[in-house]
């Protein structure tokens, strides 16, 4: 007998962690609900008012929504992967796995997948919203560079999540590291304000960052001051080279087992000998 | 046919050797005991078996291959009972076992291997509402899904209530006897003798005796001759009161009395006689065949002696 077929497999992981994702109400709602809530009550406080950029302006809510759809993607993959890995790790579950002929790329393929699945759902929903509620308008001539620019913004940020559950030994601090990381980020990366007229060091801290160039490349797809394509390459090549980053870290040090299960430094194997 | 060859196995984590040059066989089929008390490195040995760590030297051979570099086939051949690791809670028991199952080559249906383990009724509950040994009879499940020809069982009992183990027990024997070979480690005595169709005793890394449980009991060539101490002996004055009067060294535990004795009779005699002079009574009072727990302590009291 042979072995399922590799995207047979890859289906079942996928599948089996979107159920999963769905089963736990808390991801849920900090992954697809709180980005709805804030675009909700963003836009009833500033919705109204217009939002200048050095290239035009445009209305609030259209900056809030296609801000927070980006953002929504990277909690999805970031945010998301970066907490529920490291659950995993420390539960077992990564060991239990890598004991099963399930070849460990697949099942790490089945997580991110789910990811990106997820990041899509969120971003259909905002921008649906978007257009349902506050009058935004979708350009088919802008909606591949805006796919694109999707696809590299969540590979980025899942190879970067990856990254951070790689280098975090811990499920509490993993979350911890991971909300501590994105949301002052977010602050200077036009998710909540447009950052123009910012001091300097904050334009500096956005521009770093992966999440700004994200941000900002994926808000040029609905911007109406942008011309289609509205392909923004630079940015887009700058997110890539932090995804790379990120991979390299998550493949040089990602673990299986649950920290403390193998004795780490003198002591803790002396312990574990003589217990 | 040999499942599994160790020899010289070391493994040290920095200057500390938790396994300190180990070697033995199991024969396909064979259900094979690694017995020791926690630290002694049965849980290293098994791991390194699985995959899941490397040795530091030594030869390990499983299933014809090395399990540190082995791939998908020899996953596919084995399976893992580990000592602690979760498995998604959110989950029902039915569906983990389809999803782990569903990543062999071939796997036992669902409500098959539910029923093996004796989480029939189970079987569509979530893992998470589960008690600590339905669990782990969730962990067996997902253990034998594959029809693994090698399983290790890495402490598989422990925590069970009485009547889970004995369940257990069961399975593993059946298992055994449909020519499964089975490597466990417990710490459980009772476990050993009754599973095992051989034992290896490790102790400090190192394996110190070994062979079947009636061979490692007549190695002890002994008697068992136990009695609760009398309130007239102190528990500390207990090895120099009786080791003279039996001619061996005595264990005490508590207010037990115990000493392992090649020609019984004369020393009885002397006990009772010394009892009866001083007239005191000697509760308990039993002499019997040595079990595999009367083995163990002889053979870890000699080696704690030699550490010294």
């Amino acid at each position: 007998m042979p072995f399922p077929s590799t995207a047979k497999l890859i289906a079942i992981q996928t599948r089996y962690q979107l159920v999963s994702f769905w089963r736990i109400p808390v991801a849920v709602f900090f992954t697809l609900g709180l980005p709805l809530v804030m675009l909700v009550l963003l836009n009833a406080l500033f919705g109204s008012s217009t939002t200048e950029t050095a290239a035009g302006s445009w209305p609030t809510s259209h900056f809030y929504t296609t801000g927070l759809a980006a953002f929504t993607a990277v909690s999805a993959t970031y945010t998301n992967l970066a907490n529920m890995v490291p659950i995993r790790r420390d539960e077992g579950v990564l060991k239990r796995w890598r004991g099963t002929p399930l070849p460990t790329w697949m099942y790490v393929s089945g997580f991110i997948l789910s990811a990106v699945v997820i990041a899509f759902i969120g971003v259909v929903l905002m921008l649906t919203l978007g257009v349902v509620a506050y009058g935004l308008e979708i350009d088919p001539a802008k909606m591949p560079a805006a796919f694109v620019t999707f696809v590299v913004g969540v590979s980025t940020f899942a190879a970067l999540g990856m990254a951070l559950a790689s280098l975090v030994k811990s499920a509490s601090s993993a979350a911890a590291a991971a909300n501590a990381t994105i949301l002052p980020l977010a602050f200077v990366s036009n998710v909540f304000i447009q950052v123009d007229d910012a001091p300097r060091w904050i334009e500096i801290l956005g521009s770093i960052f992966p999440l700004k160039p994200f941000v900002e490349a994926f808000q040029d797809c609905f911007a109406p001051f942008v011309e289609a394509p509205a392909f923004n390459w630079g940015s887009l090549a700058f997110i890539a080279a932090w995804g790379v980053l990120g991979l390299v870290v998550a493949l040089r040090k990602f673990t299986w087992e649950p920290s403390g299960s193998a004795p780490r430094g003198r002591r803790a194997r002396r312990a574990a000998v003589d217990a | 046919m040999l499942a599994i060859e160790v020899s010289d196995l070391r493994k040290n984590y920095g200057d500390v050797q938790a396994v300190a040059g180990v070697s033995f066989d199991v024969r396909e089929g064979e259900v094979y005991a690694l017995l020791g008390e926690n630290g002694a490195g049965k849980s290293t040995i098994v791991e390194i078996l699985e995959g899941h760590r490397t040795a530091s030297s030594g030869r390990v051979e499983v299933l014809g291959v090395e399990p540190a570099t082995a791939g998908r086939d020899f996953r596919n051949r084995i399976g893992i009972v580990l000592q602690s690791s979760g498995v998604e809670s959110e989950f029902t028991v039915r569906e983990v076992i389809e999803l782990y199952g569903g990543c062999y080559r071939q796997h036992l249906d669902a409500d098959e291997v539910a029923g093996l383990v004796g989480l029939d009724e189970k079987v569509d509950a979530r893992i998470g509402s589960l008690s600590g040994g339905q669990r782990r009879r969730v962990d067996l499940a997902l253990g034998i899904v594959g029809k693994p020809e090698l399983l290790f069982l890495d402490e598989p009992t422990t925590g069970f209530d009485p009547s889970a183990r004995r369940k257990s027990w069961d399975l593993i024997e059946r298992l055994g006897s449909a020519g499964t070979t089975v490597m466990l480690t417990t710490h459980y005595l009772d476990e050993a003798e009754r599973l095992a169709d051989r034992v290896g005793v490790l102790s400090r890394g190192r394996l110190i005796a070994e062979g079947t449980p009636e061979d490692l009991i007549n190695k002890v060539s002994g008697t068992v001759v136990s009695f609760m101490l009398p309130d007239s002996v102190e528990p500390d004055e207990a090895a120099s009161t009786f080791g003279p009067v039996l001619g061996v060294d005595v264990r005490v535990s508590g207010r037990l009395v115990e000493a392992t004795i090649d020609h019984p009779a004369a020393a009885v005699n002397r006990l009772t006689s010394w009892a009866l002079e001083a007239g005191v009574e000697l509760d308990s009072l039993s002499v019997g065949r040595a079990s595999l727990e009367d083995v163990y302590l002889a053979l870890t009291e000699d080696e704690g002696d030699e550490q010294q």
